[in-house]
């Protein structure tokens, strides 16, 4: 193993002086009272190494011992790592000692003593290549793949696989050969590097699945696809947060990975004492079971924030290559823009816009390019859907984040302030938002037999029917109510129904929180019906009155369960109200 | 320890930093430059770069350099209690040196996973907090207010009511009369045992003001943690630390990111926010904090790198319809609130909140058609007389009421000036609490 010594310190930056060859992003350790602290390579000049250390520099020595370890920053993967929370170099938390995190405390992401029941899925004989699975076994109530290690490269023949039966995670689970008859044994566990992409599969094709997130404006009118990409800019105090926890706690995924990056340890908290005791509506499992959270929240070490995102991935990934449906979110990739800024500064590098580093567009680029829905080498499908939150800075999209990531991913989630301002939640801003998923014609064939006929085109009508009433609004606020026609009131009534009754949905609500894709479409016709309808009123003051009380009566639905007798009793009073009000506004069909 | 080098040769200063050869200094150890308090911010081979708090007026190229050996401590015991120390943790009121164990200033992170749901009510009886904006124990939150606006007053007026065991005052660039404020506060009311001010005056150097939130939540974590204490720190003002950091990284040639800042304050504000936690065992820390703003301007990068650090913000404004400071309704914003309203406060508390602030929204709509020369029609005029009596009877800062009083007057708000479907509140909460007598509005 190459050695070096620490020639100098300024905050998480380290120089060391090397003897002999260093690798880019190799892992060194540095030895400090009695501890090993980890820390990457990030710049070689000559012998004089620059590193990034996942730590607190404030124990080091100038003089001490420097241990380049030859590998990269790697995950273990292998079954447990379902329910674990990790910090951002994957150890886990929860083995950790004391309240507090000691400077250099390391812990082991899986757990080496605990049994897995491993059922083979290959015959000796067979020819298999990385990725290919060799068996299964049970974690939490996922079949967890045992997959022919990614490193390997070419065909390798099986010799052996174990038989049925309960083994440890280090036990040798079955014995290939390579071409050049180089004899490998097989666990269940593997490292990968997290910066580098897991590629074992056939081919990645264009999304064209809708994955149900189970919020109204999202799904019907801004919906993610399987192995979509997402993001989600907003303010502070918009609803990021939340609005990502809604997803996390709705979706129809197998796999769920939360990554808290450089976010509030409360909000981690949350997620920790909640998700073992709320039930995924799809499998009726707790939350938790599918779950990993990796945090590291903002008072941890800064350059870990970096880690944290690529772990994250990876352990996406390696779930996709079992054929699973695997959903991602970071919050938020601004803090981990921000730690490669202040490393840059560091650094003295050159700066871009905003003093961020100027590779900045391509390294969020490449990382939101991992995610995608793939056909495995068995044939299979899996996918990586991948939402992340940005935080722009005064709440100006015009930033180097929120634009890098506007050129890479197909869905953007817009939070305003100002519906925030006015408590209109999920603040997402319907009109500056948009999926791209809705233009590809893959999407719109998929929901014209998932869905309805017609789906997509429904969809846009009702974006204009939003757009329409927002310029009725704008008329009637600069000409005065009486000085426009009643029928401008009308437009922008209809969009506000809208605006009530299918953007702003209740997280808080334990029904109104999570809609069925069925559920959405019954109130979607609903509300388009409704848009259809012509209304003769006399007075403007009337059509508020009136969409009032449909407003009214559509949230109570909302607030039923679906089908419910409540929910039938709400759909005959909106019945009623949509034919009664005709007395003195004629209504026509 | 025992023998300590002096070095007498410096090679470089600035108006914040000096540089020296210098043998087995570390990063962020504490040194004394001619016995003023300096701390190491660079090692470089053998030069070593100090950032000197006081400022480095009167420092020659010949003045003796100590180094400690160990960074900023604090000793922590019960002795703390109802002292005045300054940045460095000495007294400045005159009494006994501190004893007790010694620690480092910024200590390590809590183990996100030892770390407990914040979900105790912190009561304040400010209905534009307690009802809108509802306070927990364990939360982060800080006043963004005008330089004009009482923001001191309103932060020990909430320190008094709330119920806490230890109050923790870390006072960064106050005014004298500030400071004297807080302290004839604190001992009117008679609780000078259980507060602990860590202060630097405006008169103080301001690269002082750098140790006092890790003075103060170092003494915090003491407090919350050693004994299981409900501790409540407040922190003013953390635009003069932000302003100190820009200083620093200033004379250390950093590239500055928005608003001249550092790139790394969101991480800095962040290291002393983040001390605010809720422990298993019952001890707490709850931070509030006053980040003043320029012209109510909050994307200046300190408020809002705030804003994505703390939970939530409180805005005071002035109501000039009836001539007093609110907690603005729009801007201001409890995230916590969620953990405890309508569980640990009556069940109608989240959609009486919403309710209110929604048609109050209404109202500023109706204000601005009225400022622009437009008929109000008749819900509009309903809309404002409701407005001047819900900022009057329950947004105004003077209000002291226990909660379950603050929606009773809430519902009261609504059943004198709406209608029964104008008010959008779930049917089960409707028909428990709206009572079609009192309606005025049938």
């Amino acid at each position: 193993m190459n050695t070096g010594k620490v020639t100098g310190v300024i905050s998480n930056l380290i120089f060391i002086e090397a003897h002999g060859a260093v690798t880019q992003n190799e892992i060194c350790l540095i030895h400090s009272e009695n501890k090993q602290l980890m820390a990457e390579v990030i710049r070689v000049t000559g012998t004089q190494v620059s590193a990034q250390l996942f730590e607190t520099s404030m124990t080091i020595k100038m003089g001490s011992l420097v241990d380049f370890t030859g590998r990269m920053l790697e995950v273990e993967l292998g079954p447990g790592i379902l329910s674990k929370k990790y910090d951002g170099l994957q150890n886990d938390l929860t083995k950790m000692s004391g309240l507090f995190i000691e400077i250099g405390q390391t812990t082991p992401p899986l757990d080496s003593d605990v049994y897995y029941n491993f059922t083979p899925l290959i015959q000796p004989g067979e020819t298999v290549h990385a990725g290919d699975w060799l068996g299964s076994v049970k974690e939490n109530w996922i079949d967890h793949k045992i997959m022919v290690p990614f490193v390997l490269k070419g065909a390798y023949t099986v010799v052996s696989v174990v038989k049925k039966g309960d083994y440890l995670i280090n036990d040798v689970m079955a014995v290939l050969t390579s071409e050049k008859d180089e004899k490998i044994e097989v666990t269940m566990v593997q490292k990968w590097p997290v910066k580098r992409a897991i590629n074992a599969f056939q081919q990645k094709i264009r999304p064209h699945k809708i994955l149900q997130t189970g919020l109204r404006v999202i799904d019907t009118l801004n919906p993610m696809a399987e192995g979509g990409t997402g993001y989600i800019p907003g303010p502070f105090g918009t609803g990021k947060t939340v609005l990502q926890q809604a997803i996390a706690k709705n979706s129809k995924a197998d796999v769920l990975i939360v990554v808290a990056c450089g976010e509030r340890a409360n909000e981690v908290v949350e997620i920790f004492t909640e998700f073992p005791k709320l039930t995924d509506p799809d499998t009726g499992r707790t939350l938790d079971d599918k779950t990993t959270i990796i945090c590291n929240t903002s008072n941890m070490p800064v350059a870990a924030r970096e880690a944290s995102v690529y772990v994250g991935m990876t352990l996406a990934e390696y779930y996709r290559a079992m054929g699973l449906k695997v959903l991602i979110l970071a919050d938020s990739t601004s803090r981990w823009a921000q730690a490669l800024r202040e490393m840059s500064n560091r650094m003295e590098e050159l700066p871009g816009p905003d003093a961020f580093p100027v590779e900045l567009p391509a390294t969020i680029a490449n990382f939101y390019s991992r995610a995608g829905i793939t056909q495995l080498n068995n044939g299979a499908w899996g996918s990586v859907t991948f939402i992340g939150t940005v935080s722009p800075a005064g709440g100006n999209f015009k930033e180097p984040v929120t634009e890098s990531t506007s050129k890479v991913a197909r869905c953007f989630y817009a939070l305003s302030q100002k519906r925030a301002d006015a408590k209109r939640y999920p603040a997402i801003d319907p009109i500056a938002s948009y999926s791209k998923y809705l233009d590809y014609p893959e999407f719109v064939e998929n929901t014209d037999t998932s869905l309805q006929k017609g789906w997509v085109a429904l969809v846009k009508k009702c974006k204009d029917l939003i757009r329409n009433g927002l310029e009725a609004r704008d008329q009637i606020s600069i000409l005065g109510d009486d000085a426009v026609p009643v029928e401008y009131h009308v437009v922008f009534w209809k969009s506000e129904m809208i605006d009530f009754a299918l953007i702003q949905q209740d997280s808080f609500d334990d029904v109104d929180m999570n809609n069925s894709l069925e559920r959405q479409r019954y109130m979607f016709n609903k509300l388009m019906d409704i848009g259809d309808m012509e209304f003769t009123f006399t007075e403007f003051e009337e059509v508020a009155t009136f969409f009032k009380q449909l407003i009214n009566i559509l949230k109570q639905m909302n607030y039923a369960p679906f089908d419910s007798a409540q929910f039938k009793k709400h759909k005959k009073e909106l019945d009623k109200a949509l034919l009664h009000n005709g007395e003195k506004m004629v209504t026509q069909l | 320890m025992g023998f300590k080098r002096i070095y007498t040769k410096i090679s470089n200063i600035t108006k914040a930093t000096c540089t020296l050869k210098a043998e087995g200094a570390r990063f962020g150890e504490l040194a004394k430059v001619n016995g003023m308090p300096a701390q190491v911010i660079s090692v470089m081979g053998e030069d070593v770069t100090l950032q000197v708090f006081s400022g480095t007026e009167g420092i020659s190229s010949h003045s003796d350099v100590i180094f400690t050996g160990s960074p900023p401590i604090l000793k922590v015991s019960d002795l703390l209690a109802g002292r005045f120390l300054n940045g460095y943790g000495e007294p400045i009121d005159g009494g006994p040196e501190l004893r007790g164990e010694t620690r480092a200033i910024k200590g390590n992170a809590v183990n996100p996973v030892k770390r407990s749901k914040p979900s105790t009510l912190l009561a304040t009886g400010i209905a534009g907090i307690d009802l809108n904006n509802t306070l927990v124990t364990g939360q982060k939150i800080p006043f963004f207010a005008d330089p004009d606006q009482p923001y001191n007053q309103v932060l020990a007026e909430v320190a008094m009511r709330a119920e806490a065991d230890k109050i923790i005052l870390g006072g960064m660039g106050l005014s004298n009369d500030d400071y004297l404020f807080f302290k004839n506060t604190f001992s009117k009311a008679g609780v000078l045992n259980k507060i602990v001010c860590f202060i630097n005056t405006s008169e103080n150097p301001p690269l002082e003001r750098l140790l006092i939130p890790d003075m103060a939540c170092t003494a915090a974590e003491y407090f919350a943690n050693d004994q299981k204490q409900k501790v409540l720190v407040l922190l003013t003002d953390m635009t003069l630390y932000a302003d100190a950091l820009a200083i620093v990284a200033n004379k250390m040639d950093q590239i500055p990111s928005k608003d001249s800042m550092p790139g790394s304050l969101y991480s800095d504000l962040a290291s002393i926010y983040e001390k605010s936690v809720q422990f298993a065992h019952g001890g707490s820390i709850t931070i509030i904090a006053v980040t003043t703003l320029n012209e109510g301007d909050i994307t200046h990068a300190i408020p809002d790198n705030t804003g994505y650090i703390t939970e939530g913000q409180l805005f005071l404004k002035q109501d000039a319809d009836i001539g007093k400071v609110i907690i603005d309704p729009f801007r201001s914003l409890s995230r916590l609130k969620q953990n405890v309203i309508g569980k640990k406060t009556r069940e109608d508390h989240p959609q009486v909140m919403n309710a209110l602030v929604r048609l109050y929204a209404d109202a500023m709509d109706a204000k601005t058609k009225k400022e622009n020369g437009f008929d109000l029609n008749e819900y509009d005029k309903r809309c404002l007389a409701f407005a001047k009596d819900y900022s009057r009877k329950l947004l105004a800062v003077d209000v002291n009421i226990p909660i379950d009083q603050m929606l009773d007057t809430g519902w009261q708000l609504l059943q004198t000036y709406f209608k029964k479907f104008e008010v959008g509140i779930k049917e089960n909460i409707m028909d428990h609490y709206w009572d079609d007598e009192k309606t005025v509005n049938a």
